[in-house]
């Protein structure tokens, strides 16, 4: 058997003809495997969701109890066979419940990772190395520019922010599902203690990690009904992204606009977005992470997806890995 | 080295000034000796190395990176510093207690000379994070460009110490980095530093522009008038023997104006001093030309600025004067204290008796009333007078910008309406959106650009300007597009523009000064833009 025949793309998303199922599809289908609960990654309508636990928990909290016509949790590590095509998942350490896929028939074994990252983040569980013939891997951030400094650091350059700006309102930032609790728990880490205040948005996802044993310490809403204008001086506060160009955002007083995401790195995507601090904090892997996890996989072919493609293959060439890129539609290039 | 990298990043992303002033203030407080002097030495522009060029950068990463991966970051990124500050292999992140002060990157390059500048930089480069590499290859590349003036920098610097800006640069000139007396007089471990050397710099006192109802609160006869000369504001000094030409900011400019500064030793003047020489201070505006009958435009002075060095023929064909309105020091008299009237019949008798051709009087423009000074503003006697000064005649010469005492009343802009031709994507920030335009105006049947201009819009008309290029495009060459002008179809730009001169490098025959959008005309259709023969009636000179 080819790889091709066990895995291809096709317009709904990652195909496996002898398992008859698709990996995170972008349209409804009769049978999907979902790698995580980001939007772009884990759609309603399917039929039939094969998925890790926690990432069926958090598609019923954002579309709804019958985003699917069937459900089936599966473990990290647990074999299932679909059709007489052995599947597997495996952390992935991107956001809660994120697993990379392992399809295997005949001895082949293809590793669709999603997305994934191999920093330390005390928010899921950590990457692990599956070894594979074929790995495909994301590359939101497959150039050589993209290096991620330790979250800590981060963190600790937020609060020295808030130290020196004590009566301006700190806004963060954060993509929902995952990067916001992940922000929320770092500023813990660095010892902030203090409530953190959250957009709406962010609700039930931070009421699920809480539920799921990650301390996120005191969370309170940021509405006005909360408190007046004032009360926001010297406040953290973390939203998605999308609210701080929003009329919401207006009832924080002379607000420093923070960003946390791995595309902080370069300057001119700051300026673009208007950020006056950006925290470089990504739930993808940098350069390195990309490079060092395909050598770990021990592939000899890799098929690169949804990103900075042409880098990662030129890279594999030069390691005399076989790679090409894999063109899959509907994946969000600004995906965080 | 960290948090040096960290405040360069910060003032570069905050638009706010009282927000810069904060972030420097804080770093004054919270880095040791000497790192937070040599910090302010870089934000004022007083650190100084064997310069690194783009191509010795080029050549430092092609022996570390595949060429094809260097390829795709810098197109990625599109700054080189930036660039190689990230691919530069080996990551020393997380290594906090290796990081480097920022005294020994700064003795490092000192020690570089311009052979082995490229090796010191490598080696440098090799022991910090990506932050401070970006930081280090500004430094190097000069211009850190974080929009911090000098003034400003001082001005934190004065917030930090609770002192007047005007105490620290009184005594700037006589300061070297990394400035410890300096510091350990704000932290009040010391004395205040002395005037060290004379012919010191004094800050210079700035008019408000006159607003809407101003003078109707206030009377004619309290005030005197001057034209507003469009030159660059200078202060040339003379005391105790030395010898120095200073621009507004208080940077030294002496080495670019020789010819004046040899005119500079106020000879004829009172003697004052411990030498007995002729001390003074003058204030007033470098222009080019041989007064009084010859006065050069803008663009002719523009010839003697942002030199290092002048040849002979520049000296010959653009000679500099200093029109001179104000003096601070007669003989060894300091008279910033005196109204403006009695320094005014000392400045007349300073200035006559020096060289003509070197230093003449601003003179003063009798009126009626407001209503006959608005109306000589409009219509001044010469195209290097940009309006009208009214300075109150019993106010002393104050530093800074005081409201009230002295106002500037600009002439309004000229305008005209031109046709939008050409537009190139910008730089940094914009450079998704096509936000530099070159515009025309019709000769006959055809349109001729006439100039280029890149602001003036907010970001909302960035955006529907961007729209219409993207929807109007007729050619592309690269970043440059080709607009859609004809006279039934295209955008009309009301461009307002401070002066006009003639100009061979231009097809028109004309050069705008400072032109910029001042409205965007979606009513008017291109056939009703201004004619070039328009243009050409407001000529200077």
């Amino acid at each position: 058997m080819q790889p091709h025949d066990l895995l291809h793309p096709r317009p709904q998303g990652l195909y496996c003809p002898p398992g008859d199922f698709f990996i995170d599809p972008v349209r409804p289908v009769a049978r999907a495997l979902v790698t995580h609960g980001h939007s772009d990654h884990a759609r309603p309508g399917h039929d039939h969701v094969l998925a890790t636990r926690q990432t069926l928990d958090i598609m019923a909290l954002r579309y709804g109890e019958n985003f699917a016509g069937a459900t089936q949790a599966v473990r990290y590590g647990e074999t299932v066979s679909v059709n007489g095509v052995a599947v597997s998942f495996h952390p992935a350490g991107h956001v809660l419940g994120s697993a990379q896929i392992a399809v295997e028939r005949d001895g082949l074994r293809i590793v669709a990772s999603g997305d994934y990252k191999r920093a330390p983040d005390p928010t899921c569980a950590p990457f692990e190395p599956v070894a594979c013939d074929v790995f495909i891997t994301e590359a939101t951030f497959g150039l050589p520019v993209f290096t991620h400094p330790p979250a800590g650091e981060e963190a600790a350059k937020l609060l020295r922010s808030m130290a020196r700006f004590p009566d301006r309102a700190h806004l963060v930032g954060a993509y929902a599902l995952g990067k916001a609790q992940r922000v929320i728990r770092l500023a813990r880490e660095a010892g902030y203690d203090r409530p953190v205040h959250i957009h709406g948005a962010l609700a039930k996802l931070c009421a699920y990690y809480q539920a799921q044993g990650i301390d996120l310490g005191r969370l309170e809403p940021a509405t006005l009904e909360a408190g007046a204008k004032d009360d926001f001086a010297g406040a953290l506060v973390v939203g998605p992204p999308s609210a701080f160009a929003d009329r919401w955002a207006r009832r924080f007083p002379d607000p420093v606009s923070c960003f946390a995401s791995g595309w902080m790195r370069i300057r001119q995507r700051v300026r673009q977005r208007g950020v006056e601090l950006p925290l470089i904090v990504s739930d993808h892997c940098d350069w390195e992470e990309l490079t060092r996890t395909i050598r770990d996989t021990g592939a000899a072919e890799v098929w690169v997806t949804h990103g900075r493609e042409e880098a990662v293959v030129r890279w594999c060439e030069l390691a005399g890995i076989d790679a090409r890129p894999l063109h899959l539609v509907g994946y969000e290039d600004e995906a965080e | 080295m960290r948090r040096f990298a960290e405040l360069l990043d910060r003032l570069l992303l905050t638009p706010s000034r009282n927000a810069k002033l904060t972030l420097m203030a804080g770093h004054f407080r919270d880095a040791p000796d000497p790192d937070r002097g040599l910090a302010l030495a870089a934000l004022t522009g007083n650190l100084a190395f064997a310069a690194v060029k783009p191509a010795l950068l080029k050549g430092l990463i092609a022996e570390r990176m595949d060429p094809v991966l260097f390829a795709y970051s810098y197109d990625y990124v599109g700054d080189l510093a930036e660039t190689v500050s990230l691919v530069w292999p080996g990551s020393a992140e997380g290594a906090g207690e290796d990081d480097l002060p920022l005294a020994s990157v700064v003795a490092a390059l000192h020690g570089a000379s311009r052979s082995d500048a490229g090796r010191v930089l490598a080696g440098l480069l090799d022991r910090l994070d990506p932050g401070s590499r970006f930081a280090v290859i500004k430094l190097v590349t000069g211009g850190l460009r974080v929009g911090v003036s000098a003034r400003l920098a001082k001005q934190a610097l004065a917030d930090y110490g609770g002192v007047d800006v005007h105490d620290i640069e009184e005594i700037w000139h006589g300061l070297e980095p990394p400035y410890a007396p300096l510091f350990a007089w704000l932290d009040g471990r010391g004395p205040k530093p002395e005037r060290a050397a004379p012919a010191l710099f004094r800050p210079v006192m700035l008019a408000n522009p006159v607003a809407d109802g101003d003078l109707d609160r206030l009377l004619p006869q309290d005030y005197a008038a001057e034209w507003k000369w469009d030159g660059i504001r200078a202060q040339a000094v003379r005391e105790d023997g030395r010898i120095r030409l200073y621009s507004r900011s208080g940077d030294e400019i002496s080495a670019a104006f020789p010819d004046l500064v040899e005119a500079m030793d106020f000879t004829g003047g009172p003697a004052g001093g411990p030498d007995g020489g002729p001390d003074g201070a003058l204030d007033g505006e470098l222009l080019v030309g041989r007064p009084p009958e010859h006065v050069g435009t803008f663009s002719d002075l523009q010839q003697r600025l942002n030199r290092k060095t002048v040849s002979a023929k520049t000296l010959r064909d653009h000679p500099v004067f200093m029109r001179c309105y104000d003096l601070l020091l007669d003989g060894g008299e300091d008279l910033r204290a005196l109204p403006f009237a009695m320094r005014r019949a000392r400045l007349e008798r300073f200035v006559a008796r020096l060289d003509p051709a070197r230093f003449d009087l601003s003179p003063l423009v009798a009126f009626a009333g407001w209503d006959d000074i608005a109306a000589r503003r409009r219509d001044p006697p010469h195209p290097i007078v940009e309006g009208v000064m009214l300075k109150r005649l019993d106010s002393p010469y104050l530093p800074g910008r005081p409201k009230g005492p002295w106002f500037k009343w600009k002439r309004d802009p000229r305008v005209i309406d031109a046709v939008l031709m050409y537009a190139q994507r910008g730089h940094g920030k914009r450079s998704s959106f096509y936000s530099d335009y070159t515009f025309g105006v019709w000769k006959g049947e055809a349109l001729v650009p006439v100039g280029k201009a890149y602001f003036g819009f907010t970001d909302a008309e960035l955006r529907q300007i961007d729209k219409f290029v993207r929807d109007n495009t007729v050619e592309r060459f690269g970043p440059v597009r080709v607009v859609r002008a004809e006279p039934r179809h295209g955008l009309v730009l009301e461009v307002a523009f401070e002066g006009l001169a003639r100009s061979s490098r231009h097809k028109s025959g004309v050069a705008m000064r400072f032109p910029r959008i001042a409205r965007l005309r979606w009513d008017k259709p291109p056939e009703e833009a201004d004619q070039l023969a328009t243009l050409e009636a407001m000529l200077d000179g």
